[in-house]
């Protein structure tokens, strides 16, 4: 009986310091280049995807509070990255097409530590490319010093 | 040496009732299943502290009130581990700790696809006092929930559970399927079960403005489980079956609630079951916890 409380109470502090390493390595994974190097993975049948919101006058805004509900904790309140997130306004993801992004959203990179998104409703992740792709390209220098790729 | 023990003790809570307060700004998105699992994990880093509470009603003896807490900890985008103490008061009878309950759930696929499968593996050490209902194997009847407190409690039930979950995202619906084999480690048959899931946010387009009361943060849904008898008598026979119409609202705050009631489907189950829970996500609580102990900023 004791041995196996033991057991069971050695168990979750295992899971424990499993936990605190993969919260610890996650960070740098996500820093590394290749991170941009998934768009280029998306099926044609997505990047040829327009959005659908592309005409929606409240796109990029509802995309905005969005943003800032799901996305601002890891990629940054002005999408310029963190430690966990690389940045949104790299050229790299500002010139990807709408249906490249769409693509990362509903997949996740869940890998390298993005997760899927698919469970927000499609309108939604449209919404919030709408917002990404309305914030513009900011140049690389500014991009590594909000500690990004 | 006590002394210093109870200060770090003290910093430890004091960092906990911190990165509460001060936790950066992450709206859950959760379904209304109490029961039924989806294929959405917690994001990675982050930490759902959940209070679950059903109400029971029970033919032939007192009703009850059964509750539990869960830590669900994003570990990574594919890996979610959880943590669930659980207790309950039956009336006219006494409120006890039935045990605890560690689960992992993993996915396997790196890509979403049409159906997703995750794979749930949860051990529990439990005893027999236990009324949360979690899920619903076997031969699990009402009247097993007739034994006086102080007798079920001295049994002890250590068990194991998989769970395959298939579940798909589809037009702004979840659908998803559990499957359940469930064993106790002694020397007991394999019981099965299974647990059906659909919901839907009320609308699929976001605001354009950060309000509490918009529809996109309301999902309705409902789910159904029930036993499938065991290894030597698997089937429909002497099992229970529920179903659970459910409403989640999920705050951009991060806050949630939950209210499922839910009705037993057969004799065998238990009429009415009142189902609620609140849940709140802390954002960044991995990176905060390594701060804390290896001293880097996050």
């Amino acid at each position: 009986m004791k041995i196996s409380l033991n057991m069971g109470f050695g168990a979750l502090l295992l899971s424990g310091w499993c936990l605190h390493c993969a919260a610890q390595g996650k960070p740098e994974k996500t820093q590394q280049a290749s991170v941009y190097g998934e768009l280029e993975k998306a099926p044609a049948k997505y990047r040829a995807k327009a959005n659908p919101l592309a005409n929606d006058k409240d796109a990029a805004a509802a995309g905005k509070v969005l943003f800032e509900e799901h996305c601002a904790e890891c990629h940054g309140e002005n999408a310029l990255g963190s430690k966990k997130a690389p940045s949104l306004r790299a050229k790299e993801v500002q010139e990807a097409p709408p249906g490249t992004l769409f693509w990362i959203l509903t997949n996740g990179i869940v890998r390298k530590g993005m997760p899927v998104w698919s469970k927000l409703p499609e309108p939604q992740r449209w919404q919030l490319i709408s917002f990404i792709k309305s914030l513009g390209p900011v140049e690389s220098t500014e991009n590594k010093t909000a500690g990004n790729p | 040496m006590k002394l210093t023990r109870l200060c770090q003790l003290r910093r430890l809570l004091l960092w906990a009732l911190l990165s509460l307060v001060g936790a950066a700004l992450v709206g859950a998105q959760e379904n209304p299943y109490m029961v039924a699992y989806d294929h959405n994990l917690e994001e990675p880093g982050n930490l759902e502290v959940e209070y679950f509470s059903t109400f029971g009603t029970q033919r032939g003896g007192p009703n009850f009130h059964a509750f539990w807490s869960e830590f669900e900890y994003g570990a990574t985008a594919w890996w979610t581990t959880e943590l669930y103490l659980s207790g309950q008061t039956t009336f006219g009878e006494s409120t006890v700790f039935t045990g605890y309950r560690w689960e992992n759930r993993v996915r396997p696929l790196k890509n979403e696809h049409w159906i997703n499968p995750v794979l749930y593996v949860e051990f529990e050490d439990i005893n027999g006092a236990d009324k949360i209902i979690k899920d619903v194997v076997g031969h699990d009847v009402e009247s097993d929930f007739l034994t006086p407190n102080g007798e079920a409690r001295r049994e002890k039930k250590r068990e194991a559970e998989l769970k395959l979950i298939l579940s798909s995202n589809y037009k702004g619906w979840n659908f998803t399927e559990n499957t359940i084999a469930e064993k106790n480690l002694t020397n007991s048959p394999w019981e099965f079960g299974y647990t059906l899931g659909a919901s839907r946010p009320l609308t699929l387009k976001g605001a354009a403005q950060k309000c509490n009361f918009c529809l996109q943060h309301f999902i309705a849904g409902v789910e159904m489980y029930g036993g499938l008898g065991d290894r030597y008598s698997f089937g429909l026979r002497e099992t229970s079956h529920y179903l659970a119409p459910g409403l989640a609202w999920n705050l951009p705050s991060g806050w949630t609630f939950k209210l499922e009631p839910t009705f037993g489907l057969n004799d065998n189950s238990h009429q009415f079951l009142l189902r609620w829970g609140v849940s709140y996500e802390i954002a960044g609580f991995g990176q905060k916890l390594g701060a804390l102990f290896t001293g880097k900023s996050e």
